[in-house]
């Protein structure tokens, strides 16, 4: 028990309830996370970001509904319905809202992967997503 | 999606706007984002109610909504509140709090269900000292891993 309280305070902590959050610090506090969740993690990568979002998990990849270029809209796999741009290069209100990221992690971590993403994931992820240009 | 962001603006200017200009935000989020935010009229009520029973395998999907926006999108659907369903009221779940699943983040789903585990409430299976409240870490070992 003395360990887990630590533990989840870290974790309390990592994932703030504000609102006022940016794609970097975001990505800040999923490194922090990481580097508690995940030993080996050192620094997010754009690189490996770039692989996960591509790589097929099983049926689908990320790439399935938001396309390889996340500055250009997405289009969902099964509904056709059009997705507003993931990359905050070419969508101000990509990664702007705590809650609503942390829910499409878990619906479509949980589709895409049969599981949640992992905080290494998710800072990698949002690596790449910066590192994406408006236009692609 | 104009009109959507037109709706935000507004709500953000004037906070004492009707409740159902907040409702029909968050239906336009919650339903909206992958399909369209069908119009209550073409499925019944009973039918809305089935379908906001498991939004977890929703068509293929996870649609997974929290308590407040599962409320909205039901009285948006016309359901009464709470939710016409047969289903128990939803009690706290440990294995589904914040915690909880921020610390088995790296255990795969199937490795819950795998036979020895068989689920997430089955702490022992992996925390050999459960019982006695110790769920250090270092200590886990689960069943069918490399150590």
């Amino acid at each position: 028990m003395s360990r887990l309280t630590p533990a989840l305070l870290t974790a309390a902590l990592a994932v703030p309830t504000a609102h006022a959050v940016t794609p970097e610090s975001l990505m800040d506090d999923y490194t922090k996370e990481a580097h508690h969740s995940t030993p080996t993690f050192n620094v997010p990568s754009a690189a490996l970001g770039q692989h996960f979002f591509e790589k097929k998990h099983g049926e689908w990849s990320c790439s399935s509904c938001h396309t390889t270029n996340p500055a250009a809209p997405g289009r969902h796999a099964v509904t056709g319905k059009a997705i507003a741009p993931l990359a905050p290069a070419a969508n101000p209100k990509s990664f702007r809202d705590t809650a609503r990221v942390e829910k499409w992690f878990r619906r479509n971590c949980n589709d895409t992967l049969d599981r949640p993403c992992t905080a290494a994931e998710k800072a990698d992820l949002i690596a790449y997503l910066l590192s994406v240009r408006k236009g692609g | 999606m104009r009109a959507i962001r037109v709706v935000a603006i507004l709500a953000l200017a004037a906070p004492a706007l009707p409740v159902t200009t907040h409702a029909a935000d968050v239906y336009a989020e919650e339903c909206g984002a992958c399909h369209l935010a069908y119009p209550s009229r073409l499925l019944s009520a009973a039918d809305w109610g089935r379908i906001l029973d498991d939004v977890a395998h929703h068509y293929g999907v996870d649609a997974t909504l929290d308590e407040p926006a599962r409320q909205i999108v039901a009285q948006r659907l016309g359901l009464p509140l709470p939710a016409a369903s047969t289903a128990p009221a939803t009690l706290p779940r440990i294995t589904t709090s914040r915690w909880f699943v921020d610390e088995h983040d790296d255990v795969s789903v199937a490795t819950f269900r795998s036979a020895s585990v068989r689920s997430a409430a089955n702490c022992a299976a992996c925390h050999a000292g459960a019982a006695r409240g110790d769920f250090d870490e270092d200590d886990v070992r689960i069943p069918g891993a490399r150590p």
